[in-house]
């Protein structure tokens, strides 16, 4: 809970004043809403914390795998599907609680989201964030998850997971365009669903036409949609695998 | 007689890749029975009731527990049996009440009945005034009441316990005895592994031993004990291959084996009567009689009969 406020704090006023010594505030085309680096980072900070949250998520579930309660549960007669869904669904809950912290802190701090928006407009973008934090948290838990019931030790799920975080996290458009990355990286930012979740967060939060950090930025509400289903296409092939792992797990 | 056997065992067989674990086991046990697999550590007991419980695949063989095929209908087993595992498996964070209360959900229950069962299994193992208590604050003893309680929240037709006593003070595992025969008395057949001699002696109708992945004996308490003959001499000699040799012919000893050192007799007759006997012939032959001892054939001594060991870690 405090890792991504802490984020926001240190890292994101940080790199905020040094953008904007660079860059010396640019010139915004005319007609365009123009934000700082902060606010243009704010979204990528919420797709990055559900990311870590998610994927360190499964940890609690190897504990309860060797030593603990899930024992009980893999052996009473429920369903596999309804344990994935269970997990998922408290992952999501409290992913969305971290969501709306991060933004009540950012706006705190300065950010400026949904501006020029209405109540309505603002409940709107809302939802729309909701729904792109619930699918992506779901789909990397699943992949937590899996990889929770293919590892046996804390140490080999610490290693497997600090490894897929690295490239998903940096090899994205969360903290800066992915249009400065070298082309290998842009290949895989854009097929990075970290980059489609901060892509949806951006639009539900900045809108479809804005600038920043010298860049110009336009989103169509079908790029979205297409993230969108491309999150939803990531979630559900990645509950097959968690679902297949779990059936297929061997608790001794 | 088929609707009397609750779990029908058939050549089953497990292995842990190269390592076999459990070789070739058959066994029944009937509804009602009071059941258990004794054996050392590393006999393949939690090899076998985990497989029973469907944590493990099943492997060679064939297995019904209460009817269902263990292969095909492994949810319907799930559904007709209640565990109680080796290790601690409560989640501390929760309450008496609700660890019960979830174990009901997720084995489906509905609201009413759930309810009347905890109320009915929280006095049957007299947890009612911890019922709101946090299972971390419980006690050893509690722990394995509740779980003890748990495993039967869905009135299984077999309760399976792995080492239901492991780690508990002696005044604990007393009570907990008290449970299994309270719950066995009201008709749940209870399967049960242990390593204590004393355990499976005291709940058991029925025993099978088990070392290396096979059973080696089966049959109820006394005739396990009664099967080492009337008694047992513990005799340490000077040379105990010769002494093995002279008192095999002497007229009442049933059988004769090294054990840990020394010769464990068994006499089909009296044993203060045989003996004198003995001692004399080994004293005719020179040999030293450097310990004896006498008494009624117990559990140890049946497991020592069968294994040639003393209970090993």
């Amino acid at each position: 809970m405090l890792h991504p406020i802490l984020w926001l704090a240190l890292f994101g006023l940080g790199m905020a004043g040094n953008f904007e010594r660079i860059l010396g505030g640019g010139s915004t085309p005319a007609g365009m809403i123009s934000y700082d680096y902060l606010t243009f980072m704010c979204p990528g900070m919420i797709a990055a914390t559900i990311l870590f949250a998610n994927l360190y998520g499964g940890f609690s579930v190897l504990f309860d795998k060797n030593w603990g309660i899930l024992r009980e549960i893999m052996a009473s007669p429920m369903p596999r599907r309804d344990l994935i869904i269970g997990i998922s669904l408290s992952s999501v809950t409290k992913s969305l609680i971290q969501t709306f912290i991060i933004i009540v802190f950012g706006i705190v701090l300065g950010v400026t989201f949904f501006s020029g928006e209405n109540f309505g407009g603002v409940l709107i973008s809302l939802i729309g964030m909701v729904l792109f934090v619930a699918v992506f948290s779901a789909a990397v838990l699943c992949v937590s998850l899996y990889v929770a019931f293919k590892t046996s030790s804390p140490e080999g799920y610490q290693g497997v997971t600090t490894v897929l975080s690295m490239p998903v996290f940096f090899a994205s458009n969360a903290l800066y365009p992915s249009a400065g990355l070298p082309p290998v990286l842009q290949e895989i930012a854009l097929i990075n669903p970290l980059t489609h979740l901060s892509n949806g967060l951006r639009y539900f939060s900045m809108g479809d036409h804005f600038s920043a950090l010298g860049l110009e930025f336009i989103f169509s509400s079908t790029e979205i949609l297409i993230s969108f289903v491309y999150l939803l296409v990531f979630a559900l092939v990645t509950f097959y695998f968690a679902l297949r792992a779990v059936e297929q797990s061997v608790i001794t | 007689m088929s609707n009397s056997v609750i779990l029908d065992v058939s050549n089953f067989s497990f292995a842990y890749g190269d390592v076999q674990a459990v070789k070739n086991v058959s066994f029944t046990v009937k509804r009602g029975e009071f059941f258990s697999f004794l054996g050392p550590n590393g006999a393949g007991k939690t090899t076998v009731i985990n497989t029973l419980i469907t944590l493990l695949p099943m492997q060679e063989g064939m297995v019904t527990v209460a009817g269902y095929d263990l292969r095909a209908d492994r949810v319907k087993v799930r559904e007709s049996i209640g565990i109680v595992f080796q290790q601690i498996t409560l989640d501390k964070d929760m309450t008496v009440r609700e660890t019960l209360d979830f174990h009901g959900d997720i084995y489906g229950m509905d609201r009413d009945n759930k309810l009347q069962r905890i109320s009915e299994l929280l006095a049957l193992v007299e947890l009612e005034e911890k019922a709101d208590v946090l299972v971390n604050n419980l006690s050893g003893g509690m722990k394995r009441r509740l779980e003890i309680a748990r495993g039967l929240m869905t009135r299984p037709q077999i309760l399976f316990l792995d080492e239901p006593t492991i780690g508990l003070d002696p005044q604990t595992r007393q009570k907990t005895w008290e449970y299994l025969r309270m719950v066995n008395q009201e008709g749940t057949t209870i399967f049960m592994t242990t390593h204590y001699m004393d355990e499976a002696d005291i709940l058991s109708d029925s025993i099978a031993l088990i070392d290396h992945g096979e059973i080696i004996k089966r049959g109820t308490p006394d005739e396990l004990k009664s099967g080492l003959g009337k008694d047992i001499i513990y005799l340490e000699t000077s040379d105990n291959n010769a002494a093995s040799a002279l008192i095999r012919e002497i007229p009442g000893i049933s059988g004769i084996q090294p054990c840990d050192g020394k010769l464990l007799i068994c006499s089909g007759n009296d044993g203060a009567q045989v003996l004198p006997g003995i001692i004399r012939a080994a004293d005719e032959q020179g040999i030293m009689v450097r310990s004896v001892s006498l008494k009624k054939p117990t559990m140890d001594d049946v497991f020592m009969h069968y294994t040639g060991t003393e209970i090993r870690d």
